[in-house]
């Protein structure tokens, strides 16, 4: 037996593990569960566990819906949360087909085969996300949501409850293994901040997982409620979540070229090139909810336009300034995607861009200097600044007609998700809401 | 099992006939430059040292094999009545004594028990430094008697280095002597483990694990200083 299930078997003996969770993702990102016994374990190891992917969204098809769970035993970790005699651990899973093949509608294995796809052309793919979220007194979902505080960007707010939440929410997720950069209180009130550090691109997207659960847990624990919702509140920044993304060819950071104006290679150019071509295909995945849209808006620290520059916070894309000598942090940051995605599919398909970028040797466009919120439209037609799809519709009519989004996700999860998401729209538009409410029953 | 270290050379011949007898392998040494130089592979299984005329020298030795990283174990002296003084205060440098000259059927009862002790409780199954304990047998580590959970590859990254303390190994060192292979991905995999190896150890023993500049990691400090 490979040492790993070697290693994971002894440590469930010796400290007392009860229960082993099998975690995976279903298409929208959402944590899917079931759990073992340790005396199951070994046969999970060896033959993996059947269930029945119809009950679960986006794993259905009418034929052979029974698929295997078969547990990574590399993302094997104790949940430093639950009662004590109850000792339970995780470990991630990537679903195959009952012949051994990938299954089409895993998030993971999509990852994995864009990672394989970088990888043969010699590159490694890091991220580090920046993600963002809301406390709140509770999330009923029908009540409007009540902050637990009034601060603001980089407030040290003394013993309150929120900060008390992420300093233990940071501890748990140090305990598990997930290194934190930086946390702050964010913009909005009750809005915080917590920066993961690089890793590889799949280790980073079961990192989200765990960390969305993370949050959550510790804010229940204490009768609160965390949200990844893009805008839960109106007329304040929404959350986001700003991927920084790099390519190293082994040692080498290969975004970076000392002898460039920018330091950046032509690599990275083409890589930006291509993330840039393709935002409004790919916005979709890194924006997957109705309320998505309603933070890509004009007028707050979202980008709504597709541009790239350096020092500009209004931009889609920043290279940000990185030190002398620190060539290793030379990277990009994509500032669309909010912490609502799904994960692996996001880093699939912002890989999947800048992939394509270099390959077709995509010329990158001039940076974008000047503040683009501060422009007219047709300033913005001028400089040849597009907009990203302004609502889930729209994002979905450009990712229906994306050769490249289809081959990044698998025709499988790809009809899947328009089919899905369109279902989304078309209830959203169904609804009636306050706003229409309040402006127009009183004078129409 | 590994050659018992034998002090001094030529050894006391009574004594190589009795660990001959008992079947026990073993190597004289001079002193310590020799200890380091014949050193099996996977170290001394254990002393064996005779404080008689060269009692000076024994002490030396037993206080060099002490001192190391991973110090010799077990340590048995022969010591000459004369020398029975000897043994105040130097409680630390010895697990166990005979008088010298020795009965053949004392030394071996000692030594089998004394091997039989170390075997149970340490070395090669437990690696410690510090508020570190490692059990390799069963792959547990704890901080402060308090367990760490780490992953099979962060597990393998802080065994060896706390197998050896305060030596300093390049990136590329670690990946091929803990991943063995050529892993994918390169050195950065080894700076994103050494990063979630310091958050699992926490904020207050982060520091067990150093960053040296342009060259590489280091796990605590040589007891060598």
């Amino acid at each position: 037996m490979e040492p790993q299930k070697q290693y994971v078997l002894r440590t469930v003996e010796e400290r007392g593990v009860r229960l082993i969770r099998l975690w995976f993702p279903d298409v929208l990102g959402q944590l899917k569960s079931f759990a073992i016994s340790p005396a199951e374990l070994e046969t999970a190891f060896d033959e993996g566990m059947h269930f029945d992917g119809s009950a679960i969204d986006g794993f259905s098809r009418i034929q052979e819906s029974d698929v295997l769970a078969r547990p990574d035993p590399n993302t094997f970790e104790l949940l430093p949360w639950g009662e004590r005699d109850e000792t339970s651990a995780r470990m991630f899973c990537d679903i195959e087909n009952l012949d051994g093949t990938p299954f089409e509608g895993d998030p993971r294995q999509v990852l994995k085969r864009n990672l394989r796809k970088a990888r043969e052309r010699g590159f490694t793919f890091y991220v580090a996300p920046e993600m963002e979220f809301f406390y709140f007194a509770e999330g009923s979902g029908t009540a409007s949501p009540r902050p637990l505080d009034t601060g603001s960007y980089f407030d040290l707010t003394t013993a309150d409850v929120a900060s008390d939440l992420r300093k233990r929410t940071i501890h748990t997720l140090e305990a598990m293994g997930i290194p934190v950069e930086y946390s702050f209180h964010e913009d909005s009130p009750s809005q915080h901040e917590i920066d993961l550090r690089y890793t590889d691109a799949l280790t980073m997207a079961d990192n989200v997982m765990t960390f969305r659960l993370v949050v959550r847990e510790i804010a229940m624990e204490r009768g609160f409620y965390a949200t990844f919702m893009p805008k839960p509140l109106p007329h304040v920044q929404g959350s986001g979540m700003h991927t920084h993304m790099s390519l190293f060819e082994g040692d080498t950071n290969a975004f970076y070229d000392p002898a460039d104006e920018y330091r950046l290679s032509k690599i990275a150019k083409g890589f930006i090139a291509g993330l840039l071509q393709h935002a409004p295909e790919l916005t979709a995945i890194t924006n997957q909810l109705v309320n998505s849209y309603k933070r890509l808006i004009i007028g707050t620290e979202a980008p709504a336009h597709v541009s790239w520059a350096r020092n500009n916070r209004s931009a889609l894309l920043r290279v940000p300034i990185t030190k002398k000598g620190k060539e290793s942090s030379v990277r990009v940051e994509y500032r669309a995607p909010d912490p609502a995605c799904n994960p692996y599919l996001a880093f699939s398909v912002m890989l999947a861009a800048g992939m394509k970028g270099i390959e077709a040797g995509y010329e990158l466009p001039s940076e974008t200097n000047v503040n683009v919120f501060e422009l007219t439209a047709a300033e913005r037609a001028a400089e040849g600044l597009h907009e990203l799809p302004a609502s889930l519709a729209e994002a979905l009519d450009s990712m229906e007609g994306s050769e490249l989004m289809a081959e990044a996700l698998g025709e499988h999860i790809f009809e899947w998700f328009l089919r899905n998401k369109r279902e989304e729209w078309a209830d959203y538009r169904a609804q009636v809401t306050p706003f229409e409410l309040e402006r127009y029953l009183p004078t129409w | 099992m590994e050659p018992l270290l034998v002090h001094p050379d030529p050894p006391v011949p009574e004594l190589a006939q009795a660990l001959d007898l008992a079947g026990y392998p073993w190597k004289a040494v001079a002193d310590e430059l020799g200890a380091s130089r014949l050193e099996p592979e996977g170290g001394w299984g254990g002393a064996v040292l005779v404080v008689a005329e060269e009692a000076e020298a024994a002490w030396a030795l037993a206080r060099a094999l002490r001192k190391r990283d991973v110090p010799v174990e077990p340590l048995l002296l022969l010591v000459a009545g004369t020398h029975l003084g000897d043994l105040q205060l130097r409680d630390e440098l010895f697990d166990d004594f005979c008088l010298h000259p020795f009965h053949p059927r004392e030394l071996e009862a000692r030594l089998r028990h004394l091997l039989w002790r170390a075997g149970g409780r340490s070395a090669p199954d437990v690696v410690a430094y510090g508020p570190l304990e490692m059990n390799l047998e069963t792959y547990q580590a704890t901080i402060d008697g308090r367990p760490v959970d780490l992953t099979y590859m962060e597990y393998e990254l802080l065994k060896f280095l706390a197998q050896h303390p305060g030596r300093v190994f390049t990136r590329e060192t670690l990946l091929s002597r803990v991943w063995g292979y050529e892993y994918y991905g390169g050195a950065r995999t080894v700076d994103v483990h050494i990063r979630r190896l310091r958050a699992k150890l926490g904020e207050e023993h982060a520091g067990l694990i150093t960053t040296v500049r342009s060259v590489g990691y280091r796990f605590g400090t040589s007891r060598w200083g």
